[in-house]
């Protein structure tokens, strides 16, 4: 027992290895929110008209809106007046190859294991880069472009495709949606935008990689992915942020939309900095991710590696509109020190046979609350619509904290709901069984972890499947790997 | 919560207060009244009342009526008759009349060697006075919303039911709850304290019924503690009008090592929400609960259950079954709570569902919060219809759809009908249930 927990302790004290802070200059809006700001946010970025219209109708409601209290987490209030909304890199001018990106920043990149450069050469996967407020490169334009495929930041989208953002924009997560989702429609800074055009299977994995830079900064981004009907993308997200003794606010929104037979799969591997050992620092990632399978024989699939963030509250959902169409969610949350994660997803069918399934796996270690909060609602004409839920919870140590609630409703008598729920620590057993066959520990917890959580790697792409691996690896040190 | 209605409870308070100045009973009124008059009726708000605080504050729309004095008896015995559930010769039957627990009506078969059975005031007045200071009261602490508040509030003409050490009640304890809505929609709101100390045994069976054609509400609160080595068992019936709706909470404390049983038969209701609470005070704790609802029309029941492990060593079961019908709804919210120190806790939670028609809904909220670590938690909870497989299975072999139906909703609920341990009551049950099923019968 002794020995068992002292090995627990000893690989749950790890350290944040992405903490470093990048020495590049930056060009900063002040401190605050007001119209002002949003003004001089979408003056700065060039915008149309209407754009600024949106952001400032989205900030009226925001400021009619109370932040709210619902969540199993706790943090002290946060102040929106102390937080710099827009913060970008200077001397961007229009970048067109990677050979013009700031020195700087591709080492940043390199240090954190994705160099824009070998990832270009070597695993053929398309990088949108972004730092602080705006992108800063984006890699395969060309390659995707000859295939019609726009995948570009969220500002050139606005200034080059107006009538796509216009036609999207809002319509999976409305701008009054809401309190994080009002703030980042009025002061969103950039992301990333793609469209896959009718047919299109794209050729490779389009990648995002989002980086908080700058001291006492919030990070806004905005990312929209429509996909035409029977067209095919892979979507892959990674985050991180330097070790710092503030918390820094992430409030981000993700769209996504299917037509007709088309499919998205969208991988998170989330690592921002969670915090020091005694809870101090880390990001608030306060993200609301949507996607809406709105034509027949569409399919949405999320899957989500959590190792990061001080408090992470998020709940990448789908609506299953269109017939037919099926929505999953595999989820693995790593909780350690004093991180809390109120995450989970909903299900919300509406059009006929629909189909969900909903995997969450939960590690909770040293001081931490994780939680899965789930909703899944079958709607009256939902026939035959058909959802399994599976959420499993994993115990390291005695001083954390595992939480289960799902909300399951039903208004049809055709469809068919199942959700189970398990919470335990490393059995005895197994540990024994590992032990008695060489592996000491240590080692058998990382195996057992591992083990865990493998339905869900096996849902990543292979070059984020790697990454995973190694972030739960550092995130609970010693040889687990 | 309008004013009128708040102003009536306020002069019923006040009423209350001054005729009856007992000091203890009247500061915990007076908590309730000041607790009620600032949360109101819960609403949907609520995340506790998420799926039923609309229908509960739409009911207090009506003007209900608090009951009058106690001792006008507008109930005869044909009444109680009427009501009388199987085994009751065998059983210290008590009558309520408007929530209030009346002596002259009720008939008490035990030797009063092993069970002390009277007016909760007379029981804080006399022997007992420590008992019902330390108890009484406690569900106040896990339960903070209005309307319980509201039935604190009027803590008065209550029951108190004390079984002595060593004291096996072979006598189970039947409570019958009349409630006259002849004239007025009334509003009853008992409150009763139940003791059972070391090494005793106890069954009590709660059943309700509306006399008069206008509506009845009832906001029950029934605390229940049980002491070490000692053994309880609950049972509720509730087969009342669609009329009648109550807010029901049970709230049993294991305050030594011991062992509870509870099961809530949902048949016939307007809106009906049950509170059951299990409070796990001590280490090695046993407790399975159960429940049944077989809704039809437009009834609403809510089984709202917790499971609170303190302790280390508990073992909790917890499994709820429904079949929901016509317009109804069903909502099932169960939390498992396990704190810091309630290591090597087990605690199972099951909800079952199947829907018949094409308007019934059942919302499910099944909940884990867990703050200890070497623990075997688990939860499920399904929503389905009936196996068509099975059903073609039955008619193929020449039986009727409808019988064919019957027969498995039958098979579904009896797991949970076996586990009521009174004899003749399991037998009431199970045709009760029958019929009910038989009558079943939906379109393709």
């Amino acid at each position: 027992m002794k020995e068992e927990r002292d090995v627990l302790e000893k690989t749950v004290a790890s350290d944040y290895k992405y903490g470093f802070v990048t020495e590049i200059d930056t060009d900063v809006v002040a401190k605050g929110l007001s119209e002002e700001t949003i003004r001089h946010i979408s003056t700065k970025k060039n915008e149309p008209e209407w754009m600024l219209d949106w952001r400032l109708k989205a900030y009226n409601h925001w400021l009619k809106m109370e932040e709210p209290k619902w969540p199993n987490v706790h943090y002290p209030t946060i102040n929106y007046q102390d937080i710099i909304y827009y913060a970008a890199p200077k001397k961007k001018q229009t970048i067109n190859g990677l050979d013009e990106v700031d020195p700087e920043l591709l080492k940043t990149f390199e240090k954190l294991g994705i160099s824009i450069n070998e990832q270009k050469r070597l695993t053929g996967v398309a990088v949108d880069v972004v730092m602080d407020s705006v992108s800063v490169a984006t890699s395969f334009k060309k390659q995707l472009a000859e295939v019609g495929i726009i995948f570009c930041s969220m500002s050139e989208a606005i200034q080059n495709h107006p009538e796509l953002v216009k036609k999207h924009l809002g319509s999976v997560v409305p701008m009054t949606d809401n309190y994080f989702a009002a703030l980042n429609s009025a002061v969103f800074t950039d992301g990333s935008f793609c469209y896959i055009p009718k047919g299109v299977r794209c050729p490779m994995e389009l990648s995002t990689y989002f980086r908080i830079n700058t001291e006492n900064s919030g990070q806004f981004e905005r990312t929209l992915i429509v996909a035409e009907d029977e067209s095919y993308v892979s979507y892959l997200e990674g985050c991180t942020a330097p070790r710092r003794d503030e918390n820094q606010l992430h409030a981000a929104v993700v769209e996504l939309v299917a037509m007709r037979k088309a499919e998205i799969k969208y991988s998170t591997v989330q690592n921002w900095y969670p915090g020091d050992d005694q809870g101090r620092g880390g990001i608030y990632n306060f993200v609301t991710k949507r996607g809406i399978c709105s034509g027949e024989y569409s399919k949405i699939s999320w899957s989500q590696v959590e190792t990061g963030s001080a408090i992470t509250w998020k709940y990448p959902s789908v609506i299953l509109k269109g017939d037919n169409s099926i929505g999953e969610f595999y989820s693995v949350a790593l909780t350690n020190h004093f991180q809390q994660a109120d995450t989970g997803t909903k299900m919300i069918h509406i059009g006929k046979n629909t189909r969900s399934r909903i995997v969450s796996k939960g590690i909770s270690a040293g001081k931490s609350q994780n939680s899965y909060r789930g909703l899944v609602r079958a709607g009256k004409n939902a026939l035959n619509a058909r959802n399994y839920s599976q959420c499993d919870s994993l115990l390291l140590g005695d001083k954390c904290g595992a939480h289960t609630f799902p909300y399951i409703e039903s208004k049809n008598n055709t469809a068919v709901i199942e959700h189970e729920a398990t919470t335990s620590k490393i059995g005895e057993d197994q540990l024994f069984y590992c032990r008695q066959r060489g592996i000491d520990t240590e080692a058998a917890v990382a195996l057992i972890v591992t083990g865990f959580a493998k339905e869900v790697m096996n849902q990543l792409p292979m070059e984020f499947a790697v990454e995973a691996q190694k972030l739960l690896a550092i995130s609970l040190e010693g040889s687990v790997g | 919560m309008d004013q009128i209605k708040l102003q009536y409870f306020g002069e019923k308070f006040n009423e209350l207060q001054s005729s009856n100045p007992d000091a203890f009973l009247s500061r915990l009124r007076k908590e309730g009244f000041s607790n009620f008059s600032d949360k109101g009726l819960p609403t949907h708000k609520n995340e506790e009342w998420k799926y039923s605080g609309a229908s509960v504050s739409n009911l207090f729309h009506k003007e209900y009526k608090l009951t009058e004095d106690k001792n006008q008896l507008p109930v005869m015995k044909d009444d109680i008759d009427e009501m009388r559930l199987p085994g009751f010769e065998n059983a210290n039957e008590l009558v309520f009349v408007n929530g209030k627990f009346v002596v002259e009506l009720s008939a008490i078969r035990s030797s009063s060697e092993q069970i002390v059975i009277m007016p909760l005031e007379e029981a804080e007045n006399g022997d007992y006075k420590e008992i019902v200071k330390e108890h009484l009261g406690k569900s106040n602490l896990f339960i903070n919303d209005g309307i319980h508040a509201l039935n604190t509030s009027f803590i008065y003409g209550g029951v108190f039911i004390y079984v002595n050490k060593k004291q096996e009640v072979t006598n189970p304890v039947y409570l019958y709850h009349i409630l006259d809505a002849g004239d007025n929609h009334i509003l009853s709101q008992p409150r009763s304290l139940v003791f059972i100390d070391e090494r005793s045994k106890l069954q009590i069976v709660e059943s309700y019924k509306t006399i008069g054609s206008m509506d009845s509400f009832t906001n029950e609160v029934f605390e229940i503690v049980v002491n070490k080595d000692a053994i309880l068992e609950y049972y509720k019936i509730q087969n009342d009008k669609t009329t009648a709706s109550q807010v029901a909470t049970t709230h049993v404390r294991q305050i030594g090592k011991s062992f509870a049983h509870t099961l809530v038969i949902s048949l016939n209701g307007g809106t009906i929400r049950n509170n059951t609470n299990i409070i796990m005070e001590a280490a090695g704790n046993e407790a399975h609960m159960y429940g049944l609802y077989l809704l039809k029309g437009k009834s609403h029941v809510d089984n709202h259950t917790l499971v609170d492990n303190k302790m280390p060593n508990c073992f909790s079961n917890e499994l709820y079954k429904g079949v929901i019908d016509g317009s109804a709804t069903g909502v099932f919210s169960g939390k498992i709570f396990v704190r810091p120190d309630a290591q090597k806790t087990n605690a199972y939670q099951s909800n079952n569902n199947i829907l018949l028609s094409d308007n019934a809904s059942v919302n499910s909220k099944p909940q884990l919060e867990i703050y200890a670590d070497d623990v075997k938690c688990s939860h499920g909870c399904t929503v389905g219809r009936l196996d068509e497989e099975a059903l073609f299975y039955l008619r193929a072999r020449g039986i009727s759809k409808e019988h064919a139906q019957a027969m498995l909703l039958q098979a579904f609920a009896s797991n949970i009908v076996e586990q009521i341990k009174i004899e003749p009551l399991r037998e009431y049950a199970e045709e009760l249930i029958t019929e009910r099923l038989s009558e079943v019968n939906t379109e393709e």
